[in-house]
């Protein structure tokens, strides 16, 4: 397992490199406090659906969450619609805002059960059952909402949660990194992540060692869908609006995310702290892109080359060859593993 | 898919002696897919005969063919225990670069020259995710998901965005060209489209592809247990670049059809339009870990998210609702193909 540091060093690397870049190229102003506040406002999103994807991921077995984006969507417009017919979000603020906040997370975990019975009780497969769910989703958030942006309004505390700062952070950013420490102590030390990963590596003899297969699906998937719920209050935070195809392009950014990762597609292996560092990766990256006024159509490009380069790091093991004193121990070239069926 | 066909299927399938309808549908799932279409085309005709004029069953026709290209290509990729989301980047980055290399430097290209340039332009684009899929050994999804954005922003950032709305005069006449003409009731004239030809043909090639060559032998064999199939001497990557190119050159084929018959190319087109190709897939009776499935299948399922997609304003439920109630067809297939795997 010491390819894990390995990944984590490397990430912090490109992160510095990253910083260091932005700082040469705008003449400082890329590290003023006013745009890291500002590109910290907008990982959680991403980061929040990366996790949700992350543990999907680990089940194994293909398992792989397509339905975040129209999840967090739909809990958006969903609870805007249903909260603003019977409270007011300008009369009512604080009543407002937590019930709306409620029921993003609980439409999120619904929505996230629904994916785990799907996926361990009708044996779907995880692709499929989330290609639907995603169209389903997002076919329920378009019926709901007529198609339209549907308003939220800024109530006190639901706004606050979107724009201001605590401790020189923003708040979203704050909710972020705790829900990410409470994933990451959840695998690290509970039965569930050990039977996650476990699971992951080998589902045949998962299930013959008796590993509650259903629960941990389940409860995978509805973590996931809840981790969608909070994305979902916290774009309607940040946006005055929500609408049914807010971030389509986030489908493959999160995937991007858990790929740079290292978390493996194939299950098993996944660490909560690298999403982390490579959402922020991405974050600055894209604000670069932005300092160097290239269109949203260059930065679509650029995530689909990184996205492949990733993969061929994770392929054939550069992060080793970066880090050459690490990788001292072990045998030059790809481990021995079986080979993979590779589709 | 003609008439005809269905009906053969139609009056073939109670022909076995011992006839067991659980046997029928273990076997050939695409029956379920068949009935599910026949039960909604009775429904929709009774709630709205407007449904059975031929003006409609011309537009279902019509809007078949791209959705079908793509439909034949994803199909083969799912039976080789594949999937791709490139296809509707490829076909988009294909139809717009053609236009625009037509449209300003070889401005007399025939048409057949242009068709069979997109065909090699999305083969090769193919060619370029099948290597990666092989070499990268990761799930062809991830990779394809890669792709998509790589072959879309190349477009959009590198090529252009602008909307062409005026094309080659021989683009435009090969998407007017008339295969079946005749005067409705009301005296409109309804053409069905030479280019509805291509489908069936494509349909036929794909078919025989997949069942009377030895690359789908070993298409089938990898979507079984690729393990297993590259130890019986199958050679993968020959099988994936394959797969991916063709999957690529009909991609390329359906795009600059498209173009051609909406007479306009717009390069935000297409992208997007992915699940619901797969769900057609799908529905048809191809299981999504490979191995198994037929090209009618795909056709049914074609033809019944066309069907979907059309009949519901026609019945009165608002269009808003077409995402849900295709997202709900796929689950509801998905969950009724896998019991029905297990009661085997």
């Amino acid at each position: 397992m010491h390819k894990t540091s390995e990944q984590l060093i490397m990430l912090v690397v490109i992160n510095v490199a990253l910083l260091v870049v932005g700082a040469v190229i705008s003449g400082g102003t890329f590290l003023s406090l006013f745009n890291f506040q500002s590109m910290a406002s907008q990982v959680p999103e991403i980061g929040l659906l990366a996790i949700g994807v992350m543990l999907a991921m680990c089940a194994g077995n293909g398992g792989i969450d397509l339905s975040g984006i129209a999840l967090a969507n739909l809990s958006g417009v969903l609870s805007a619609v249903i909260v603003s017919s019977f409270l007011s979000a300008t009369d009512n603020e604080t009543a407002f805002s937590l019930t709306f906040m409620a029921m993003t997370v609980g439409i999120g975990l619904v929505g996230g059960v629904i994916n785990g019975l799907l996926i361990s009780k009708l044996n779907i497969t995880p692709i499929l059952c989330t290609l639907g769910t995603q169209m389903a989703f997002m076919g329920l958030a378009v019926v709901v909402s007529g198609g339209k942006a549907v308003t939220v309004g800024s109530p006190d505390l639901l706004s606050r949660i979107g724009n201001d700062m605590l401790l020189g952070l923003p708040i979203g950013f704050l909710i972020f990194a705790v829900i990410a420490a409470v994933i990451a102590a959840v695998l690290k030390f509970t039965p569930y992540g050990l039977w996650l990963m476990l699971m992951g590596t080998n589902p045949k003899a998962a299930v013959y060692a008796g590993f509650p297969r259903t629960g941990i699906l389940v409860a995978t998937y509805a973590i996931s869908g809840t981790l969608s719920g909070l994305a979902g209050m916290i774009i309607a935070a940040r946006n005055v609006n929500v609408k049914y195809d807010y971030g389509s392009s986030y489908l493959l950014i999160a995937i991007l995310v858990v790929v740079m990762a290292g978390v493996k597609p194939e299950g098993g292996y996944g660490r909560v702290i690298c999403v982390v560092l490579s959402a922020i990766a991405l974050q600055l990256m894209s604000s670069l892109l932005n300092f160097g006024g290239l269109s949203n159509f260059v930065r679509d490009f650029a995530w689909g080359l990184l996205l492949l380069t990733f993969l061929a790091v994770g392929r054939y093991d550069v992060a080793g060859f970066l880090v050459p004193f690490k990788g001292q121990h072990k045998s030059s070239g790809p481990s021995p593993q079986a080979p993979k069926p590779s589709n | 898919m003609s008439p005809t066909q269905l009906e053969e299927l139609q009056q073939a399938t109670p022909v076995r002696p011992p006839f067991s309808l659980a046997e029928l549908v273990r076997k050939r799932p695409e029956t379920i897919t068949f009935t599910i279409l026949v039960g909604i085309c009775i429904a929709v005709s009774i709630a709205n005969p407007a449904f059975l004029q031929p003006s409609t069953l011309i537009d279902i026709g019509r809007a078949s063919v791209v959705m079908g290209l793509f439909a034949l290509g994803v199909f083969i990729i799912l039976a080789a225990g594949g999937i791709d989301v490139s296809f509707t980047a490829i076909a988009a980055f294909t139809m717009y670069s053609m236009t625009v290399l037509v449209q300003s430097y070889f401005p007399g290209m025939p048409i057949a020259v242009i068709l069979l340039l997109a065909t090699g332009g999305g083969a090769l684009l193919g060619v370029i995710n099948g290597l990666l899929v092989h070499h990268l050994k990761v799930p062809s999804l991830i990779v394809t998901i890669g792709t998509q954005y790589l072959f879309r922003g190349f477009l959009l950032s590198f090529i252009g965005t602008v909307w062409i709305m005026s094309l080659p005069p021989q683009m435009g006449a090969f998407g007017r060209l008339p295969l079946l003409q005749f005067e409705s009731a009301n005296g409109a004239t309804i053409t069905l489209p030479f280019y509805f030809l291509v489908l069936p043909i494509a349909a036929v090639i794909t078919w025989w592809i997949l069942n009377r060559t030895l690359m789908g032998r070993a298409i089938f064999a990898v979507g079984g247990n690729a393990n297993i199939a590259s130890r019986l001497g199958y050679d993968l990557r020959k099988v994936h670049v394959f797969l991916f190119g063709y999957a690529g050159a009909l991609a390329g084929l359906a795009g600059i059809i498209h173009v051609c018959a909406n007479r306009q190319a717009n390069p935000f087109d297409l992208v997007g339009t992915e699940i619901n190709v797969i769900a057609a897939v799908v529905l048809g009776g191809a299981k999504i870990t490979g191995g198994t499935g037929t090209v009618l299948g795909t056709m049914l399922g074609v033809l019944l998210i066309v069907v979907i997609n059309s009949v519901l304003v026609l019945v009165g439920i608002p269009s808003t609702w077409q995402r849900l109630v295709v997202g709900v067809f796929i689950l509801l297939a998905a969950a009724f193909f896998v019991t029905r795997q297990r009661k085997k």
